[in-house]
């Protein structure tokens, strides 16, 4: 028969199978470091693991994980003592190599170089942005949160959320602009 | 893609459907790419070779610059050694150089004093040859 704690366990493993990718993915596109991403990732699952018992499911599981990733890269970041060793060590890549990568599908070499270059200036764009934006940006366009479930895991308010959009999708459209 | 061209949410498609369409594409063309990139990433063989190197480098740095430390103060304090040593040894030289002075001059006084004394006696002993000129002469004094 099986206990409580095994529940839990099979119920906190089908979370972890569920929205690993998703919070990788936030992770990757917010660092642009592979390493780094998958490191916080593993860290955001064993604290979620450690705090499973708490979560009173008031929020989505999805909403909690990723205001979890989104602290504890906030912590990174804001951990400056060994940032010199953090700066060496780094493996972020750049906007180009970023660039580089597009679904294999059914289009035309001068289609896939032109879609590159859209994908360039939006990463471009997204450098420019403060964290916040850029948080609230990767989370609207790139794991496609409705800004209620955004309002939750950054802990802003709906409104907040919209004026930062509004000025994250300004960016880009300048950076896009400027292409021309 | 972004669903049916647009956010698959559920109140975004109208904010969606104000975006310009330059806008939209290369909105839906980012979001394929970071999803194209994470997947490749989240399923590429996780070789433990690459964190094995970066621990090994940064192990050898770490203790490189250990190395390079101690080194440093064992070799600033093999110098400040040999420094109080040369310091004492020079002292050690001008004590016993000043001491041999004063031995030499204590010597040099020691002769001059018995040289002296020996002039004195020497000048007041008559020789027993010269005994009646001394007679002689002390009757004249006295005449």
């Amino acid at each position: 028969m099986a206990t409580a704690n095994d529940i839990a366990a099979q119920d906190f493993a089908s979370i972890v199978e569920n929205h690993r990718l998703q919070i990788f993915r936030f992770l990757l596109a917010s660092t642009r470091d592979v390493d780094l991403a998958e490191t916080l990732t593993q860290e955001c699952f064993l604290k979620a693991h450690r705090n499973w018992s708490h979560f009173r499911g008031d929020s989505s599981a999805m909403t909690w994980l990723m205001r979890i990733a989104i602290n504890l890269q906030k912590d990174h970041w804001r951990n400056r003592r060994m940032q010199f060793w953090r700066q060496a060590s780094t493996n972020k890549v750049d906007l180009d190599e970023a660039s580089e990568w597009l679904p294999s599908g059914e289009r035309s070499v001068e289609q896939k170089m032109l879609a590159r270059e859209r994908v360039a200036h939006v990463w471009r764009a997204v450098e420019g942005l403060s964290e916040r934006q850029k948080t609230i940006f990767l989370l609207r366009f790139v794991e496609e949160l409705e800004l209620s479930e955004i309002a939750q895991s950054t802990g802003l308010s709906e409104g907040t959320v919209k004026a930062h959009l509004s000025r994250a999708l300004a960016r880009v459209r300048a950076e896009l602009g400027g292409k021309r | 893609m972004m669903e049916n061209g647009g956010l698959k949410t559920g109140n975004g498609q109208a904010e969606w459907d104000e975006l310009d369409p330059a806008l939209k594409q290369a909105l839906s063309d980012f979001k394929a790419s970071v999803h194209a990139w994470s997947e490749a990433a989240a399923s590429r063989p996780r070789t433990m070779r690459e964190i094995v190197v970066r621990r090994t480098w940064r192990l050898a740095a770490g203790w490189g610059l250990a190395s390079i430390l101690l080194a440093g103060a064992a070799s600033g304090g093999l110098y400040e050694h040999h420094h109080q040593q040369e310091l004492a040894r020079i002292a050690a030289a001008e004590r016993e150089a000043a001491h041999q002075r004063e031995v030499a001059a204590e010597r040099a006084q020691a002769d001059e004093d018995a040289l002296a004394k020996v002039d004195s006696d020497v000048s007041q002993e008559v020789p027993d040859a010269l005994e009646p000129l001394v007679a002689l002469s002390t009757q004249d004094e006295a005449k």
